[in-house]
């Protein structure tokens, strides 16, 4: 009986916490100034929020339905190996695009190793 | 690009070494699946042709062809063969086309398995569905 209401627990709270990161990344999609520190929001914690998620789904079906489901496993590394990629790449897409960074960045290394190469832009 | 400093994809090519394992392991899982559990020849092909593709996203077409000398079309021909065969084979018990069967066999190392011949109609399935996309792709990819 109380190992069901800990299961219950450990779900819940893996579901919840997933749900939350989920609504501060999309929040923080629509308030950053810039495309890099939007992909900044959304790729870091929307991977988090998924990953919590799918623990939360792991741990029903395995605390609660007796069944252990090791594709959700496979899920969680296949996301938390191929988001933070995917965020890379299309930012350095962006980069290369010369979308321009917030006006108060400080830092561009890249321009600078640019500018001592000689490419322009 | 024509600049001097060389666009550098080690982040998505060294991603892709390990990545395309999974896809391909489950694809064949869901090509397995597909008698009691949703998967089954189109969704694997689907997937593994999805893996392949993956490599010609983090590689060029010649470095594919390369560690995979498939003419695609040829394994779409002999998936339609395969096919065909299995609906062939039931004339020779005396049924009618297309019957198919199963029945409990003991192999090695998985104890008692349920054999059905249906996976060797899906495993024709799969080899088109692979056959049939990449070489949309290749053909699409090869046009300059």
């Amino acid at each position: 009986m109380t190992a069901i209401v800990i299961a219950k627990f450990i779900t819940g709270y893996f579901v919840l916490q997933g749900a939350l990161l989920s609504l501060v990344a999309a929040y923080g999609v629509v308030r950053l100034p810039d495309a890099y520190t939007r992909n900044h929001a959304a790729s870091k914690s929307a991977t988090l929020g998924v990953i919590s998620i799918l623990l939360g789904v792991f741990f029903y079906f395995w605390l609660i339905e007796g069944h252990m489901n090791a594709r959700i496993i496979l899920g969680i590394i296949f996301v938390f190996m191929t988001a933070p990629v995917a965020g890379h790449l299309i930012m350095r897409a962006a980069y290369n695009t010369k979308v321009p960074l917030w006006e108060k960045s400080v830092q561009d290394d890249l321009e600078a190793d640019r500018k001592k190469e000689g490419v322009k832009g | 690009m024509n600049s001097k400093i060389k666009t550098n994809d080690v982040i998505l090519q060294t991603i892709t070494k390990v990545v395309f394992f999974i896809i391909v392991i489950f694809s064949i899982y869901l090509f397995f699946a597909g008698h009691y559990t949703p998967g089954g020849g189109f969704v694997g092909g689907l997937m593994t042709s999805s893996a392949i593709v993956l490599l010609l996203l983090a590689y060029d077409v010649k470095t594919v062809v390369g560690i995979l000398p498939v003419n695609y079309i040829h394994m779409a021909a002999a998936g339609l063969l395969i096919a065909v065969l299995t609906g062939v084979g039931s004339f020779f018990f005396g049924v009618p086309f297309l019957s198919h069967t199963f029945g409990h066999v003991h192999l090695p190392l998985l104890g008692d398995t349920e054999l059905a011949t249906a996976v060797l109609f899906d495993l024709g399935v799969y080899l088109v569905v692979i056959g049939v996309t990449l070489t949309i792709i290749q053909t699409i990819g090869e046009t300059e």
